[in-house]
């Protein structure tokens, strides 16, 4: 009932916005203006018109830039309502100039100098200029304000320095090389000071751009602006008729009329809505849905934009037995710092069949933290052994481990003290994939003659275990990347980081080599040239695979679709997947949009 | 007479059909927990008597599956080798009953495995899954519907047969059982409860739960009976001859229960074997590798499952004949009791 009465609603605001589109169309028409600097994208040539649907698996928290945190938000704002000044391509994994046309790096790498595209406007056709991103960066790196980006904002210790040579031109001074270089300045998406300078100096910059704001008191510089938001239903948004980028015919991007987050919290349910229709453009699909979607062949172009930048893997508690440690868990804990025993259990993993069974074989087998999907940085010379249970038995023995018979007649692994080695694997519940990535380790470690627990729990509690009580033994968990780069997960590698998650947030790294691993992830982060970085970052590669903190399983092909009427549907392996060049895509057939 | 064959028919229908789970070892061609991974969500097979080149053979066969092009879940007859079917083989071992070691399969194949139900994602023989999965459901009912009846019974002559603030109290207590939102409570239980759970210790924590959850119903039943059984002339009687609660309660109160205890205990296995299959259904049952009926039927979740693979659906059908059986053999016995009982007072009267 409660599902008919919304569709009713969509039906009739669809015929209301298509007629709305049909009249306004040349009142909205791009706004003339002589010195305009515009971007000019190859590709396709669309046609103007229509409108995209697509699910967010959850509300957005916010539209604001600055506090924006979770993914939801973080996807509509950097994907269709703002833009940065020097972007990275989804597609080449290069930056690009965007609302810098042009950047130039000083000698010894501490300054950037930045000449801005002219005559841009924001969304509500202010002018925009070198001021606001003054007053951008000077909101981002305000303590006060508690911005998400300040952190990647601090280069050696001392935040940026940003000043305004002229009206186009903006110099940033680092005070240490930064190896990622202009990478930085992706998704530092700039504000607009007129409308945002006054909530600022009222320190109440955080509670301002909530979902509630209204339209006119919001404005930005990406594809689309905001049109109306509906709680628990949806996020309209309309084309930004002062955007920046055009086709090579000179027609101003974006082509559709309006782009629609619809609240779809569950992936199941989101494969419904693309089915019958409802939306136009899925990502995140599970291979077992995407298969699914693929052998309807209902008008729809199923793509697998190869490997991204996931990585799974199962990793121990390595934390130090503390005072609350149960006994039993201590034991455990001596097994898992034997990393013979975490080599042996990297040896016994079946990889292919987690690629064949949990991503039917849409995915690749990992040894190393770095997935097929970022080539640039991968390590080839990382050893892809095959799986032996002989090796891993012989591990195993050299580390004093024995074997007696079991209660069914099989081996039973035990320990120098003849305890049986028995462990749980945590999984998150809503993770159907991880979940049968646990039970076909547990399958393959019980021929070593361990015995293994899936465990599987709600993610939230899960995360309390690992990063607040660390009470578990072990964990099947993923991780994605933000950026081909070997900066990104800087926050998984150093021992001092928050999601280095076999031991986090060390006060001094506990090991030899997690301390010869903040060292060289600090080398690549000194250095200006890519050769040194990347042999800095392989020797990180070759440390984690030498040590098995975490053992590393597969990752998944980035697995999308859309309706074949979509044109310039080319999705990319990096966030966000199908909207990365959200302003070129376009509806084939002119009625496209009519047909809510 | 006629009446006498009703409920002992349905007995032999239930006996037949817990012999055949109790038999699973024998039954089953393969171990539920075995996994070929070459064979992910296999469809069933299908037996043949005729080839491809229109031979028939006395011995059933069937042919192997092989993935369609450029698939990997969808599979179709590679109908070159005929696979015969072998009957009384040996394989691998299990003990029968839990007690006897045997190797001995009903039936198996040699060169190729055969699944006469499909197999699941991780290539586990639906069939066997099913069979063994029907031990742990139909135990856990049986022994949650023995526990609570136990419990009913014990509850509910205490408050009927003492009466006064025993009854209010054990009927309150009563009362607040059957209004108790119990699959929150339990799932909130789950977080308390030590992360790893071995199988059998989770069989009987499910009993246990099971058992505790479900008494208030049954005890209010025989504290009815008490209550009006121990007004009766015979009991009044015995109580003036001297007789005590205990001997009472045994000799003349409680075998007036029995009826209800009977009908109770036919529709309480069927009810908890389904409680079992909600809470593996929830994750709260007996944990992976090990099947029951309710985690067999936890992989239709997945929308994708759901659709694309019929056979996973076969659990659910598996209990319907249990079902049948235990409201069959309720609805015999009740009607058995109802005769007896007026042929009882007639006879009474003529006497």
């Amino acid at each position: 009932m409660e599902a008919r009465f919304t569709f009713g609603r969509w039906f009739g605001y669809g015929l209301l916005t298509a007629a709305t589109i049909l009249f306004s169309q040349p009142v909205t028409a791009a706004p003339q203006s002589t010195n305009e600097e515009l971007l000019t994208l190859p590709g396709e040539i669309g046609k103007q018109g229509g409108r995209i649907v697509v699910s967010l698996r959850a509300e957005p928290k916010t539209l604001n830039p600055v506090i924006a945190a979770d993914t939801p938000s973080r996807e509509v704002i950097l994907g269709a309502m703002q833009a940065d000044l020097i972007h990275i391509n989804r597609a080449t994994q290069l930056t690009e100039p965007a609302l810098a046309k042009s950047w130039k790096v000083s000698e010894d790498g501490l300054q950037y100098t930045l000449n801005l595209r002219n005559g841009l406007r924001f969304s509500d056709g202010q002018p925009f200029d070198a001021d606001d991103i003054l007053f951008t960066f000077r909101v981002y790196l305000d303590e006060n304000v508690h911005g998400t980006q300040r952190d990647k904002l601090i280069v050696g210790d001392k935040p940026i320095a940003v000043r305004k040579v002229d009206r186009e031109t903006v110099v940033f001074q680092l005070a240490k090389p930064y190896g990622a270089g202009e990478r930085l300045f992706d998704g530092v998406t700039i504000l607009p000071r007129h409308l945002l300078e006054k909530p600022y100096a009222e320190g109440k910059l955080s509670q301002s751009w909530t979902l509630a704001t209204p339209a006119n008191q919001w404005a930005g510089l990406g594809p689309f602006r905001l049109k109306e938001y509906l709680a628990g239903q949806k996020l309209v948004l309309e084309r930004n008729p002062y955007y920046w980028k055009q086709d090579t015919k000179g027609n101003r991007l974006p082509y559709l009329d309006e782009l629609v987050f619809l609240f779809v919290p569950n992936a199941d349910a989101q494969v419904l809505r693309f089915q019958s229709g409802e939306t136009d453009l899925i990502s995140r699909l599970s291979a077992d849905n995407f298969s699914l979607l693929s052998r309807q062949q209902r008008g729809f172009t199923m793509s697998d934009a190869g490997p991204g930048l996931e990585y799974n893997f199962l990793f121990f508690n390595l934390n130090g037995p503390g005072e609350k440690t149960s006994p039993d868990l201590a034991r455990k804990m001596k097994w898992f710092r034997e990393v013979k025993f975490r080599q042996a259990v990297s040896q016994a993993i079946d990889r292919d069949a987690i690629v064949r069974l949990v991503y039917q074989g849409r995915g690749a087998p990992l040894w190393g933290p770095v997935t097929p999907g970022n080539p640039r940085w991968l390590n080839t010379a990382i050893p892809h052994p095959a799986r032996s249970l002989e090796k891993a038995r012989e591990l195993l023995k050299e580390a004093g481990f024995t074997w007696t018979t079991a209660t069914d007649g099989g081996p039973a692994l035990v320990d120098s003290e003849a305890k049986p080695v028995e462990f749980s694997i945590l999984t998150s519940s809503t993770n159907a994939d991880r979940t049968k990535m646990a039970t076909l380790i547990q399958e393959d470690l019980k021929q070593l003659g361990m015995q293994a627990q899936v465990v599987p729990m709600e993610f939230r509690s899960l995360l309390d275990r690992i990063t607040q009580t660390k009470e578990y033994e072990t964990c099947v968990l993923g991780l994605v990347s933000f950026d081909a780069d070997a900066t990104a997960d800087s926050n998984v590698w150093l021992s001092s980081g928050g999601n280095h998650l076999w031991n986090p947030s060390q006060a001094h790294p506990a090991t030899a080599w997690e301390a010869e691993i903040d060292k060289l992830m600090e080398q690549q982060l000194a250095a200006s040239k890519y050769d040194q970085r990347k042999k800095a970052f392989d020797r990180v590669q070759q440390i984690l695979v030498e040590n098995q903190p975490m053992i590393f399983l597969a990752s998944p092909d980035i697995l999308v679709g859309a309706k074949t009427s979509v044109g310039n549907f080319h999705p990319a392996a990096l966030e966000p997947y199908v909207l990365w060049n959200v302003e070129q895509l376009y509806f084939k057939d002119a009625l496209g949009y009519a047909r809510q | 007479m006629i009446r006498y064959r009703g409920w002992k028919q349905w007995l032999l229908v239930l006996a037949v059909l817990h012999g055949t789970i109790a038999a699973a070892g024998f039954l089953a061609p393969y171990d539920p927990t075995e996994q070929d991974r070459e064979h992910p969500y296999l469809p069933p097979m299908k037996l043949h008597l005729v080839d491809s080149q229109g031979h028939f053979h006395f011995r059933p066969f069937f042919y192997a599956l092989h993935p369609r092009d450029g698939s990997l879940d969808q599979f179709e007859e590679s109908s070159g080798q005929v696979q015969p079917l072998g009957f009384l083989v040996s394989g691998r071992p299990y003990r029968l009953l839990g007690l006897v070691p045997s190797r001995l399969h009903l039936f198996g194949a040699q060169t190729s495995k055969i699944y006469l139900l499909g197999s699941d994602a991780y290539g586990r023989d639906q069939l066997s899954r099913i069979l063994y999965g029907g031990q742990i459901s139909l135990l856990a009912g049986l022994l949650g519907a023995g526990l609570t009846l136990c419990f009913g019974v014990l509850i509910g002559a205490t408050a009927g047969y003492y009466g006064g603030w025993r009854d209010g109290l054990l009927m309150r207590l009563a009362e607040l059982f059957v209004a108790l939102p119990w699959l929150y409570l339990l799932l909130a239980l789950r977080a308390f409860l030590p992360l790893s759970v071995r199988p059998v210790q989770a069989f009987f924590l499910i009993v246990l739960v099971i058992g505790a959850v479900g008494w208030a119903r049954p005890a209010r039943l025989v504290r009815g009976v008490v209550l009006s059984a121990k007004e009766r002339d015979f009991v009044r009687a015995a109580r003036g001859f001297g007789a005590t609660d205990g001997y009472l309660l045994r000799r003349h109160i409680l075998p007036e229960t029995s009826s209800v205890i009977l009908t109770q205990a036919a529709i309480l296995v069927p009810q908890f074997v389904l409680a079992e299959m909600t809470l593996s259904f929830l994750g709260l049952g007996v944990p992976e590798p090990t099947p029951s009926w309710g985690s067999l039927l936890a992989s239709l979740e997945q929308y994708s499952v759901l659709v694309s693979y019929w056979w996973m659906y076969l659990p659910a059908l598996a209990i319907v004949p249990f079902f049948l059986g235990y409201l069959g053999l309720a609805s015999a016995l009740q009607q058995e009791i109802s005769v007896e009982k007026i042929e009882g007072k007639t006879g009474g009267d003529v006497w």
